[in-house]
């Protein structure tokens, strides 16, 4: 046994009493704060639901041909709705899709801009590379607990569990697609009297663009893969379908909900690749240097 | 260092300018002073000299040529015009003003009105068709779409890429991209130009037309056009002087003929040892000045020797007349074959 050095006992009560004040005094302002991620989830999610099934199914597909313009992305995506509207879990996976995209945006709108922080400083990306290293590699059920208990079980702290475990990538990403912008490009841009907002909306960002599409479609694929742990805390959704399908032994319950999620990582995954592959070729990337 | 005495027809004046690459460059700088070569310098502190106690004058209104080998400092050298590189020492003044005291607005303004530049590596936006890449300098100007485009696809028919104006830039050849960077530097119409190895990446057919449409452009509208190129021909067809650089230390400056005629050092006469001499010697640089008797023949004194050789089968002597058809002088041709003879190595 390691012998015991010192007495850990009251930092663990300083945690525990420091975490329990916080809820105490400071619960009512962030529910307040986070309300603005509730209503835009709650708007997602009644559009998702109150829109016919045929007309999602006609827009998602009619997306994955834009996105191709290709036939067998189109057919991939068709078969996949129809298998969520077949086996019954149509609400359930508007529920879910409601809550990756309203995580991926939110993601979208907190870790662009820190990317950009980051790409431009070097001590910001030294202050922020451990955060995001804590954020992808801390077990989400640790936050989890302190999220519930400021926020109470329900939607929000599945939200923003999903947000804390999906937006890493994302920042990363953009960082980088920033920082690999060709030098030669950004010192003619220089050359001819740009300001840095001029570089980094007309260059950096523009040149980054699939690099940073690669991000989001990371952080959608994250979302996905929280879900399960979401409805623990009141996401609802397959997830929830799983977590039934687990508790009452039921395994084709468990299976089917499991394959729906997976039929909707599948068509995000693609839809967003296919974009950037689109952008890519724009661009002109792939025979590049 | 304070001497700010230009005279008023300098377009850009480089004093003393020094750049050294690294972490430390006044350590290295205190080490180049003691007299320590590029070499030395970098083999004690890893701190590389990009240019070297460099000074130069350059009329408005010319063409000057900067030579070199590759790593020479040449591209180092135009990028402080426009200061995209801060020197370690050094003063540069472009027309008059101090450039480095510039505000960041000021350089700014300065660098979308005053100089346009062209890059050895292109630098185009990949993301922009061609003629939204001819008229990016104008747009960062400011000027509005309509003539932006139109003064763009002005620029991209002079260097011959009509018909490419809606492609993307990595569609076209290296030489189409470099003649689209030209195209963007030229539609600034700003006063000074640098071209850094502007014509590199082009053929010799496309190049030998480009170098003649810059020496029509510069004489029409009289830029100031800073140059850099490492092909000594290219040097002597376009440039009204040239520099030659060396490990970042300029080794001689002057007149395409002095540097031929007169190489200050076996570096420059290496060269010298390639290049078409009678396409570098003006004839006015070698005649016999003075009124002689009247002359069947004559060439204008832009000639060059290679343009009066073939003469020599017929006459005896070949006279030279100014602009006004005023006779001036006269060559002959043992003063030609003189002139080109002079600094081959085991006659000179
Ligand atoms: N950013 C930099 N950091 C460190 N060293 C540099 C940097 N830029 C240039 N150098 C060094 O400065 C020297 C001059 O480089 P420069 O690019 O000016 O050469 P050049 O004459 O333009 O050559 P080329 O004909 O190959 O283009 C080289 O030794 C190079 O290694
Ligand atoms: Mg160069």
């Amino acid at each position: 046994m390691f012998p015991q050095l010192i007495d850990t006992r009251p930092w663990r009560r300083a945690v525990d009493d420091g975490l329990n004040w916080v809820v105490r005094h400071w619960g009512g302002t962030f529910e307040a704060a986070a309300h603005p991620l509730l209503m835009l989830l709650k708007a997602i999610e009644d559009l998702l639901i109150a829109t016919p099934w045929w007309l999602i199914i006609a827009v998602l597909t009619g997306i994955a041909w834009l996105a191709t313009r290709r036939w067998p992305l189109p057919a991939v995506v068709f078969a996949a709705l129809m298998f969520l509207g077949i086996m019954d879990l149509w609400k359930d996976a508007m529920t879910t899709m409601a809550l990756m995209i309203t995580a991926t945006l939110a993601a979208i709108l907190v870790s662009i801009p820190v990317g950009v922080w980051m790409s431009r400083s070097l001590r910001i990306r030294q202050i922020f590379a451990p955060i995001l290293d804590l954020m992808q590699t801390l077990p989400s059920f640790v936050y989890l607990i302190p999220t519930v208990m400021i926020f109470g079980p329900g939607k929000i702290p599945a939200v923003i569990a999903t947000i804390v475990y999906a937006a890493p990538p994302l920042v990363r990403l953009t960082d980088l697609g920033l920082r690999s912008v060709d030098p030669a490009v950004l010192e003619a841009s220089r050359a001819f009297g740009t300001n840095p907002r001029q570089r980094l909306f007309g260059v950096q960002i523009p040149l980054a663009l699939p690099t940073i599409l690669a991000g989001i479609n990371q952080t959608t694929m994250m979302a996905l893969s929280m879900v399960v742990i979401a409805s623990m805390i009141g996401a609802g959704g397959l997830g929830y379908q799983v977590l039934q399908g687990i508790g009452r032994l039921e395994v084709s319950r468990g299976l089917f909900a499991g394959l729906g999620i997976v039929a909707l990582a599948i068509i995000f995954d693609r839809i967003t690749q296919a974009f950037g592959r689109q952008l890519q070729a724009r661009i002109g990337m792939q025979e590049a240097r | 260092m304070s001497d700010i005495s230009v005279k008023p027809d300098l377009a850009i004046a480089m004093r003393g300018v020094t750049k050294i690459f690294g972490p430390d460059p006044e350590g290295a700088l205190a080490l180049l002073r003691a007299g320590k070569s590029k070499t030395e310098v970098q083999a004690e502190t890893n701190h590389v000299v990009g240019l070297d106690n460099v000074s130069l004058d350059i009329a408005a209104g010319q063409i000057f040529v900067v030579m070199g080998l590759s790593g020479s400092g040449k591209s180092t050298l135009i990028r402080h015009v426009n200061r995209l590189i801060e020197p370690t020492a050094g003063e540069i003044l472009v027309h008059g003003d101090d450039v480095l005291k510039m505000s960041l607005d000021q350089l700014r303004t300065y660098r979308r009105t005053k100089v346009a530049m062209v890059f050895q590596k292109f630098g185009l936006l990949p993301h922009r068709s061609v003629i939204d890449n001819v008229a990016y300098g104008l747009e960062v100007r400011g000027v509005g779409r309509k003539e932006r485009l139109e003064t763009a696809a002005k620029w991209i028919e002079t260097v011959g890429l009509a018909g490419y104006e809606h492609s993307r830039t990595r569609q076209l050849s290296g030489g189409q991209q470099q003649r689209v960077g030209l195209a963007r530097a030229l539609s600034m119409d700003s006063d000074i130009i640098l071209m850094d190895e502007a014509f590199s990446a082009l053929d010799p057919l496309i190049r030998s037309g480009m170098q003649d449409q810059l020496i029509t452009l510069q004489k029409s509208l009289n830029k100031t056009i800073l140059f850099i190129t490492h092909d000594f021909d290219e040097a002597l067809k376009i440039g009204d002087r040239i520099a030659v650089l060396k490990d970042g230390a300029l080794q001689q400056e002057g007149k395409p003929e002095d540097i031929v005629l007169r190489p200050a050092n076996e570096h420059i006469e290496e060269f010298v040892r390639e290049v078409n001499k009678a396409r570098a010697i003006h004839v006015r640089s070698i005649m016999e000045r003075g009124a002689t008797e009247p002359c069947e023949q004559s060439v204008s004194m832009d000639a060059r020797c290679e343009d009066v050789l073939p003469l020599f089968a017929e006459h005896q002597w070949v006279g030279v007349v100014d602009g006004e058809g005023q006779q001036i002088g006269r060559v002959t041709a043992k003063q030609v074959i003189k002139a080109l003879a002079r600094h081959t190595p085991g006659v000179g």
